[in-house]
């Protein structure tokens, strides 16, 4: 049982670190703010909660594996505001995002 | 009962947070959550359904895991695409019409598209959300609708 938590553990911390290695490697590859934001911004949280998730796992079933829940909950929730408030100011300030050349998508509705 | 609602969460909050079960500590929190309950109700005057959506706790367990799977096969893409030698993304603003009610429901519906790794929400108005998206086929899959109908059956409890 504890070796079961104990592999499952080491594989979320696995998988989060890298998802989160490859939320920088985006960060550095993709072409403007808006793309960048897509692998930093929204690859990290998902990363980190895998991290967190993996955590909880080792920590076994004590208070600390609560806090660690809250983190994962308070992150879901603040990550995405961030996210949003960053693209929004941008947008904002004039900064264009690069379009793929095909054209605009609008209005599928 | 929204007032006990928030009392009972706060009061649980503080014993997770500090896990001593001494009198002092379990008096000095329960004064505490007093006090949080009295501030943000009658100074504050946001507990309602907004501040303290207490309603949405049961759909919140059938769509915080729809939306978790999303998360993931979305966050399986985005790593496969970043890693891809010639980097496939074709990056497109996209409007998506929204059906939700409250104000609430909008926020969760605009949050649950910025978590989804490939989309990013914009800009937010009372019908509509601009939303960047990373590849095309992330703004058609946008575009169905299925997070907007879930969105808005999150919000409709009650």
């Amino acid at each position: 049982m504890n070796l079961v938590a104990d592999i499952l553990g080491w594989a979320f911390i696995a998988a989060g670190s890298f998802f989160t290695v490859v939320g920088a490697f985006g960060l550095v590859r993709m072409p403007d703010l808006y793309t960048r934001l897509h692998a930093s911004g929204v690859l990290d949280p998902f990363g980190v909660s895998l991290i967190l998730i993996g955590l909880m796992f080792q920590a076994g079933l004590t208070l600390v594996t609560v806090k660690l829940a809250f983190l994962v909950v308070l992150l879901m929730f603040t990550s995405p505001v961030a996210c949003h408030a960053l693209a929004r100011a941008a947008l904002h300030r004039g900064v264009k995002p690069l379009l793929d050349d095909k054209g605009d998508a609008s209005s599928k509705h | 009962m929204r007032h006990v609602s928030l009392l009972i969460a706060l009061s649980a909050f503080w014993l997770l947070l500090s896990g001593v079960f001494t009198p002092f500590l379990l008096a000095a929190g329960l004064g505490s959550a007093l006090l949080v309950v009295w501030f943000t109700d009658r100074r504050m005057k946001v507990l309602d359904l907004e501040g303290h959506p207490v309603h949405l706790t049961r759909n919140a367990l059938t769509y915080w895991p729809w939306l978790l799977w999303e998360i993931v096969k979305s966050g399986w893409d985005v790593s496969k695409r970043i890693l891809h030698p010639r980097l496939p993304i074709s990056p497109c603003l996209v409007r998506v019409a929204t059906s939700q009610k409250t104000d609430v429901g909008r926020v969760i519906y605009a949050n649950s598209i910025t978590l989804t790794p490939g989309t990013i929400s914009l800009e937010l108005s009372d019908s509509e959300i601009l939303v960047h998206a990373l590849t095309r086929e992330g703004a058609e899959g946008l575009a169905t609708g299925d997070m907007d109908r879930r969105a808005t059956a999150f919000e409709a409890a009650l």
